[in-house]
């Protein structure tokens, strides 16, 4: 490892423009300070001038932000002109003459300044943000010498802080009221929780006149980050002072996948400062990604490896040497006994590529199987199959930029405000912009009607299961009512198959009016969303797993390809269809071949010539067989024919359905390794411990929603000693196959090399690039923002019939209700790294929605404990009553392992890719005074392995026999 | 696996086949999905499941499919 050095970019400031960069075809040549530039049209002075290397005088001023003109440093003088125009809030002109350096701008921008200081702390030497204090450096830079007006009179001093966010500091003393943090809240993050309050020297920042925790707040911190003061400060840098040094790298959290610098004091993370460049964040952040960092130092995080015999047994801290030859020696013992097929990997959205795409390796080449999985089989499986049939490529089809060029947005099950925040934050600027919005949805997600200025034009909310009846529904508008693109359809489609769809489709029974009783919609708002989306110009889909994960969730991802290729809504900037994923690598997990059936670059295991191509680069016979999916290794398992399991970074027991179903599978096994940060609910079953890194410290890189690969760079050592990729390499050469790899970045030079679509990429190009959109090979060197701008990958767009099938998850008198399950902003997913930070602040704990109707009915009242029983099980959850959700649907989050959320939902799945069906299951719901029996029976269990845990044996203690 | 999972199983994916209007490659379809997707141990247990028993519980197009298509 010594000899590779690792490319981590050091911090280098951007220079700020003061006001965002202008987009136009025709330039403006003007003249600041003796030297001539040229600019877009619309361009203000500020902008020009740092262009041309000036730096005009500002605070009020940052280029994320629309100019305000407020603070009067930016004056500049122009010759032929009246007055001192604000550089910042005027326009260049073709020819003038600016000065931004004059002895009268100088005494103007002194007085202006001295009045700034005379209601300031004279505190920098102990002040958190000495030497990243804009106001320090704006009195420096204007030569204030002195402030002759004393601080006898009225001032704002003693203003009380309000420490109430756990993750940052108002002190409204250190304010300068420049109205930065204000507008960051409305233009970039779109929630407009602070305002000015008051007047004159009365006026000052207000978060609702409440405290920030108690206020519309979503803790972003795009306040923050505009600041020029101290006075909205991370407790973190108040606590550790200023960064020393700061490394580039990718979130950990959901497929957004934004990109921050990690600003450091040695190895310790001081700050996680969202990075300006970052493709998909564009400098903006979530209150996962800016500020739920700490577990990866949290106590819990195991970083000694463990065994043991049984489950039932103390864990025992061995060295790694150890823990990989005893795992090793196991997957051989029961190769030997029960043959190749009773073994197998998962592998998580939550690893690097690299990570995955040596576990896949591993499994095919050394375990002789293709038994590998993902989680993605729990969640974007069908978006893999369906765009795959469709357009020919398992992916989305555009950037996160694109969403600034549509013009109507058709939103299907997904909740971006909490799910992807930091994209929710970038449509909403759209949508107030005026473009249109369509939400299909149970539920009143936020972006229905409780987003400040926005408010959904149409909101289908359909029931529970019944997605593809309303997207034939819609598709039947469209096809009768001529609304079709057919030039694009015959141009780029197979004719043939969209024939077979257009009559399908247009049959009376999938008529708005013929679906209405089944979806629950009025049939005349469907006729009305279906004609907005097709003739409001620009129509883009953005799905997650209200679609995904359902008995039809690939059915109504081809529905969607379909919808959006008949209105022609593909291949071009502001369209397409776009599945929102749920974790960070989601896509990359899959573009590696996690998947039982494909290799890397989703080749079938069949094909001959990816057989041929990957044995021959490792050097190992290969099978041209499927392997088994996870809920199928479950299934054997159960059956005792399934008997080893290398799961990396995944947490089956709580991720995936039927939990009871899961734990007995789990229980079966003679072997199972979990390699985690911490002893997450699987590992509770586990006989091998591998202690994993956290995302700070590997080298790798993770690919978000809109195909972006991004580098994840190590800014701190690994606590547990290796990087995950080298874990498995350890593993792999114990078994007798040695992975030759020195570096993360030799893993993705191998990729490179067999993966057509990841032909051009390198960590030395995404060093240069930033990151990049696969595909990336000769003819996109680059990438590809948008895909299938000139034909569809598979040549021509296949459409597909969608016959609507109903569930068999049905409600009857005995589960009456059905539940639906989803996200909440604050916490992600199983909560395994959310529930270690402060975040716990905003969600303690999950609790269960459901309408006054119904729980009136049942005499249930806020706050009541509720048992709610299914098919499946039983659980007990607090209850809130809201009219988000509709009568006859329960709502419900399961980011908190004793919360049981899946010890009732069920085994029904996908037909194409045994996706779950978390989003629909029949339960009743009764008002309860004790938890459930899984709850006390887990409770107990988890208790007494958390125990095996911290009184582990030491490593001198003898090994399992 | 329980021969009752592989029923609902290939019966799902023969109702999202069955509505297409060519109904033989429909059929060709089904198999070629199971294929595909199912293991090897999975397709001969269905196969064995409609020679032994004539594919009870299985919708008849399903069972044709796999009659006809099914790769051991």
């Amino acid at each position: 490892m010594d000899d590779i050095k690792y490319t981590t970019p050091q911090f280098q400031p951007k220079p700020d423009f003061g006001t965002p960069k202008q987009v136009s075809q025709k330039q403006v040549t003007l003249n600041i300070d003796g030297v001539d530039v040229s600019v877009p049209e619309g361009t203000s002075i500020m902008h020009a001038a740092q262009v041309s290397g000036v730096s005009v005088p500002k605070l009020c001023a940052t280029d994320s932000l629309e100019a305000f003109g407020s603070c009067r440093l930016c004056l500049v003088e122009i010759e032929g002109r009246k007055g001192y125009p604000a550089s910042c809030t005027t326009p260049v002109a073709e020819g003038i003459k600016v000065h931004t350096q004059t002895s009268k701008l100088a005494d103007v921008r002194r007085g202006v300044m001295e009045l700034y200081i005379s209601d300031h702390p004279l505190d920098c030497l102990t002040c958190a943000a000495n030497g990243d204090c804009e106001l320090q450096d704006m009195a420096g830079a204007v030569g204030l010498r002195e402030v002759r007006y004393g601080y006898e009179g009225e001032n704002h001093l003693k203003q009380e802080k309000d420490e109430s966010n756990p993750y940052f500091t108002f002190d409204p003393s250190k304010c300068i009221v420049c109205s930065r943090c204000v507008r960051a809240c409305e233009e970039t993050q779109g929630t407009f929780a602070l305002t000015i309050e008051g007047r004159g020297f009365g006026s000052k920042v207000s978060a609702g006149n409440q405290l920030f925790m108690d206020s519309e707040c979503v803790s972003c911190g795009a306040c923050i980050q505009a600041c020029p003061t101290a006075t909205l400060m991370e407790k973190t840098v108040i606590e550790a002072g200023t960064p020393e040094h700061s490394v580039t790298t990718t979130c950990a959290y959901c497929g957004v996948g934004c990109s921050f610098n990690a600003e450091m004091k040695g190895e310790e993370v001081v700050r996680m400062s969202p990075n300006k460049d970052g493709g998909a964040n564009h400098g903006h952040s979530c209150v996962k990604g800016r500020f739920a960092w700490g577990y990866a130092t949290h106590k819990d995080r195991i970083t000694t490896p463990m065994l043991r015999k049984n489950i039932q047994d103390p864990w025992q801290e061995v060295s790694w040497d150890d823990a990989i030859n005893y795992a090793a020696s196991e997957i051989k013992r029961i190769e030997a006994k029960y043959g190749k097929d009773a073994m197998g990997g998962i592998t998580s959205s939550r690893c690097t590529n690299e990570e995955v795409y040596v576990t896949q390796k591993l499994v095919r080449a050394v375990f002789g199987t293709n038994n590998v999985d993902t989680c993605a089989r729990v969640c974007h499986s069908p978006t893999g199959y369906g765009l795959k049939q469709t357009l020919g490529e398992s992916a989305g089809t555009q950037t996160f930029d694109s969403v600034m060029k549509s013009d109507v947005i058709l939103i299907i099950g997904a909740n971006p405000t909490d799910g992807h925040p930091v994209f929710a934050s970038q449509m909403k600027r759209r949508l107030r912009e005026g473009a249109k919005l369509i939400i299909a949805d149970p539920r009143a997600i936020d972006l229905v009607e409780n987003s400040p200025h926005i408010r959904a034009d149409y909101h289908l909310n359909l029931r529970p299961s019944t997605n593809v009846a309303l997207i034939s529904a819609l598709a039947h508008v469209v096809v009768t009512e001529g609304l079709v693109k057919e030039n694009f359809v015959k141009e780029r489609c197979d004719w043939g198959s969209f024939v077979a769809w257009r009559d399908f489709v247009a049959k009376p029974e999938n008529s708005p009016e013929a679906l209405e009783e089944t979806l629950g919609v009025k049939a005349q708002t469907m006729r009305a969303a279906a004609r907005l989306f097709a003739t409001a110009g620009n129509g883009a889909i953005y799905y997650g797993l209200g679609v995904t994960e359902h008995s039809q969730g690939s059915t109504m991802v081809m529905g969607i390809a379909n919808l959006a290729m008949a209105t022609g809504n593909v291949g071009r900037e502001g369209v397409g269809v776009n599945p929102l994923r749920g974790q960070n690598n989601v896509q990359g997990s899959c573009d590696m071949g996690s998947m039982p059936h494909e290799y890397p670059g989703y080749r079938h295991v069949s094909d001959p010539a990816a057989k041929a191509l990957f044995e021959a680069a490792w050097g190992r016979p290969l099978s041209i067989e499927p392997g088994l999916r996870i809920p199928n290794m479950l299934d054997l398992a159960g059956e005792g024919r399934f008997k080893a399991l290398y799961c990396v970074g995944e947490d089956i027991a709580q991720s995936d359905p039927n939990t009871q179903h899961v734990t007995h599978a789990l229980e079966s096994m003679e072997c199972v390794i979990v390699q985690d940060l911490f002893l997450n609910e699987t590992a509770m079953y586990a006989h091998v411990f591998f202690p994993g890194a956290s995302f700070l410290e590997k080298s790798g890189t993770f690919t978000n929603a809109e195909r972006r690969i991004s580098p994840v760079r190590r800014v701190m050592s690994p606590k547990n000693g290796y990087e995950d990729w080298e874990i498995t390499a350890k593993l792999s050469e114990a078994l007798g196959y040695p992975m030759q790899y020195n570096h993360a970045s030799e893993i993705m030079d191998e990729i490179a090399v067999l993966t057509p679509t990841f032909k051009g990429v390198s960590f030395k190009k995404l060093d240069e690039l930033g990151s990049i959109q696969w595909p990336c090979d000769d003819e996109h060197p680059t990438g590809t923002p948008t895909m299938h701008v000139d034909e569809f990958v598979r040549g021509k767009g296949r459409f597909f019939i969608t016959q609507y099938v109903p569930t068999s998850e049905k409600v009857n008198a005995k589960y009456p209700l059905i539940l639906t399950t989803g996200r909440i902003l604050s916490q992600y997913n199983v909560g395994a790294q959310t529930r270690r930070t402060k975040n716990v602040e905003w969600h303690a704990e999950d609790v269960v929605e459901i309408h006054p109707h119904d729980a009136e009915d049942r005499g249930i009242k806020e706050g009541d404990w509720v048992g709610i029983t299914s098919r499946a099980g039983e659980t007990v959850l607090r209850v809130t009553l809201t009219e988000r959700v509709q009568p006859g649907v329960i709502y419900t989050t399961f980011h908190h392992p004793e919360s049981g959320a899946n010890v009732i939902t069920t085994d029904n799945s996908d037909w194409a890719t045994n996706c779950p069906e978390f989003k629909v299951t029949a339960v009743q719901v009764t008002r309860v005074h004790q938890l459930s029996d899984w709850q006390k029976h887990y409770k107990t269990f988890s208790d007494a392995q958390i125990a095996f845990a911290n009184n582990k044996l030491s490593k001198k203690a003898q090994q399992p026999a | 696996m329980q021969t009752e999972t592989l029923i609902k199983m290939a019966n799902q994916v023969g109702d999202f086949f069955a509505a297409n209007p060519n109904q033989a490659q429909a059929q060709l379809e089904i198999a070629n999905h199971l294929n595909r997707f199912w293991t090897k141990d999975m397709r001969n247990q269905i196969a064995a499941h409609v020679q032994a028993k004539q594919g009870a519980g299985l919708h008849s197009q399903v069972i044709s499919s796999i009659a006809a298509h099914l790769n051991p």
